[in-house]
């Protein structure tokens, strides 16, 4: 792989390097962070979205993982640090300026409606209006129109787009919010674990839906716990852990076992493992051995954390 | 479309037999069990009830100049009760609702009679002061993040009591003195207070003023961007913030909102009857809200209409003269007022499981 040069900018912030105008990143975070309070909920974060690539973060609970999408989203700002938009710095005080730049971001809770139909859903915030001020009204033929020829694209068909958004399932309504962000523009998908109360069936659903966004020229920030959804359409994979970044490596770089582990915190898991020993009726013997459970190739993001 | 899905598992069936494309997981419910599900249908069909019961019960309702009394007493209610409808589907509620009305029609009456200016001039201040308390409400509201209950209840008893306080302070009085013969008065009668004949009956003014109202509150609640972030940031602040809907603005602008409705309706008693008692307008605000629960707005947010709530007023407007020209005791329109509310949370709250069901 050629293009993998942007693996190094996960390790101490290098001088961008600049390459060919079409791979410069998004969106970068270079050593952000927030604190609330005395709070440091995020530290030292370094972070590349490219167009047409899949940017996975991954982390249990607690690692920081929604105050990461916050800040590139616009609903917190970061307290330390640099957050660049195409190369610029930028300081977003509302998700507006972050929607301004091409940044949409699918929340876990959908920021639907759930009693509004599901075309006013689709244009939200973003209304289409027709007609002079004092009469100037919605455009509802065109809106729905729009909402139906989107979703179609992608591939969800709806009998009637005037049901509210709550009586469609968790899936669609996550397949709605990402077609309403590449309706809008969208460059930068940040979605917020699509996947995490889904079935098996709607997630992969999501996954093609993350795919599609991909091909056609976004860049996605896909947010999960899940690492076996992340591998299968993630390109660089970064592992949040207790509010910093334990691994930031490359798609080539890291198998999924080393990712799972990752996850995981395999060192914890092995600490586990002697704590349940101490319990009766718990079979340790066919849990992994410690030297299993962490990583085999120790990442080149590990030792920095 | 279900009718043929049943049949076969969907795998095998195409999935695109009837007109449109459709994937056949989703059918469509029945056009009457739609119809019932808007939210103005419930208190129609009670309106119309309740209507029917006394033009059986109570002959004299039957007359023409009945009716326009029902409809004057209605639209007192009713015009409070959009904007406060308005307010309930963008999810809060205003208890000062009805001592802004009388602190509206005080600011005016006393402004105008002790600075002998225009009637104007105080009709106009008492627009600005009313629509600064909605501000208020709606600016603390957003500041603070206390629940609209806490806030209002604050103004609420913070206006009662400078009513009174001020009033005696500027009149010596409980009522302020009367204004009938000041400049303008003709002129400010005719527009709030006015009535003009109909067939034979006279009609007064607010009933117009009450439909017109109406018909516009509803155009914008479902035909303009703003009746769509109404219904947002009731439905799901977080979320309509999330996608870019202004909700600060929307918010403290429906209290303002409130807050002309309160003007219009002091202005209205002002002009009627001359002079304003001071004590007056407290419990009034419970009654505009249950007029907007009755016409299906959802007490949480989020779900209604402002046709809903016209149908509420009148209700509310047919109970009460109903009751005193049936020759009953005025006594049991309380009563009457809770089955009627009860009754109508019970809908709302079916209405709302019908339509979040998966």
């Amino acid at each position: 792989m050629t293009d993998d040069n942007t693996t190094g900018s996960h390790g101490a912030v290098l001088a961008d390097p600049a390459p060919a105008g079409a791979d410069r990143p998004l969106v970068e975070l270079r050593g952000a962070g927030k604190s609330y309070g005395n709070v440091r909920a995020l530290h030292g974060v370094d972070l590349t979205v490219h167009p047409g690539r899949v940017t996975c973060v991954l982390g249990d609970n607690g690692a920081g993982k929604s105050t990461l999408i916050k800040i590139v989203s616009g609903l917190h700002r970061h307290t330390e640090g640099d957050f660049l938009v195409d190369g610029e710095p930028v300081r977003f005080s509302t998700p507006r300026e972050a929607l301004d730049r091409g940044i949409a971001t699918v929340y876990q809770d959908l920021a639907t409606v759930p009693l509004m139909p599901v075309w006013r859903n689709f244009f939200l915030g973003s209304e289409i209006t027709k007609g002079p001020w004092p009469v100037r009204r919605l455009d509802i033929e065109t809106m729905k129109r729009t909402a139906d020829e989107e979703l179609r694209n992608m591939g969800i068909v709806l009998d009637d787009l005037e049901q509210s958004i709550g009586t469609l399932s968790g899936g669609q309504r996550q397949c709605v919010a990402i077609a309403r962000a590449v309706h809008f523009g969208a460059r930068v998908l940040i979605l917020d674990e699509p996947t995490a109360a889904l079935g098996v069936k709607q997630s992969g659903v999501v996954l093609k839906y993350i795919a599609a966004a991909r091909d056609r020229g976004l860049g996605v920030i896909f947010i999960t716990h899940n690492p076996h959804h992340a591998y299968m359409v993630g390109d660089h994979f970064s592992v949040l852990r207790l509010g910093t970044m334990e691994l930031s490596a490359d798609r080539d770089r890291v198998s999924l076992e080393e990712l799972t582990n990752h996850m995981a915190g395999g060192t914890e898991l092995a600490a586990l493992k002697h704590e349940l020993a101490q319990v009766r009726g718990v079979d340790v013997e066919k849990l992994p051995e410690e030297e299993d459970l962490t990583a085999p190739v120790a990442a080149p993001g590990e030792g920095k954390a | 479309m279900s009718v043929t899905g049943h049949a076969e598992p969907a795998v095998t069936s195409p999935p695109a037999p009837g007109r449109k494309q459709s994937d056949g997981r989703t059918s469509r419910r029945p056009p009457a069990l739609r119809l019932l599900a808007r939210p103005e249908v419930g208190v129609f069909l009670g309106a119309v009830a309740v209507f029917v019961f006394f033009l059986v019960t109570a002959p004299p309702v039957r007359d023409g100049s009945s009716m326009a009394n029902v409809l004057y007493q209605s639209s007192t209610i009713g015009i409070m009760a959009l904007p406060v409808a308005l307010l309930m589907i963008g999810g809060e509620f205003d208890l000062s609702a009805g001592v802004a009305v009388i602190t509206s029609a005080l600011t005016a009456s006393m402004l105008s009679y002790q600075l002998t200016m225009n009637i104007w001039v105080g009709v106009v201040v008492a627009l600005l002061v009313s629509l600064g308390i909605g501000a208020f409400n709606g600016w603390m509201l957003v500041k603070t993040g206390l629940p609209s209950f806490l806030v209002t209840l604050g103004t609420f008893l913070i206006l009662q009591g400078v009513n009174l306080a001020v009033t005696k302070l500027v009149t010596g009085n409980v009522a302020t003195d009367d204004i009938s013969t000041m400049d303008g008065f003709g002129q400010a009668k005719k527009i709030f207070a006015s009535s003009f004949g109909v067939g034979g009956v006279q009609v007064k003014i607010t009933v117009v003023w009450w439909l017109v109202f109406a018909a516009l509150a509803t155009w914008v609640l479902l035909r303009t961007k703003y009746g769509n972030w109404v219904f947002a940031v009731g439905g799901n602040k977080e979320s309509a913030r999330a996608v870019g809907v202004p909700v600060t603005f929307t918010k403290i602008s429906l209290f303002m909102l409130v807050g002309f409705g309160a003007w219009f309706v002091g202005m209205h008693q002002l002009f009627t009857f001359n002079t304003v008692q001071s004590g007056e307008g407290v419990g009034q605000e419970l009654i505009y809200i249950a007029a907007a629960v009755i016409g299906g707005c959802l007490l949480t947010g989020g779900y209604g209409s402002a046709i809903g709530p016209v149908f509420g007023a009148f209700m509310f407007g047919m109970v009460q003269q109903g009751i005193v020209y049936a020759g009953w005791n005025p006594d049991w329109f309380k009563a009457f007022l809770g089955v009627m509310l009860l009754g109508a949370v019970l809908i709302n709250l079916w209405v709302q499981r019908t339509a979040t069901r998966r």
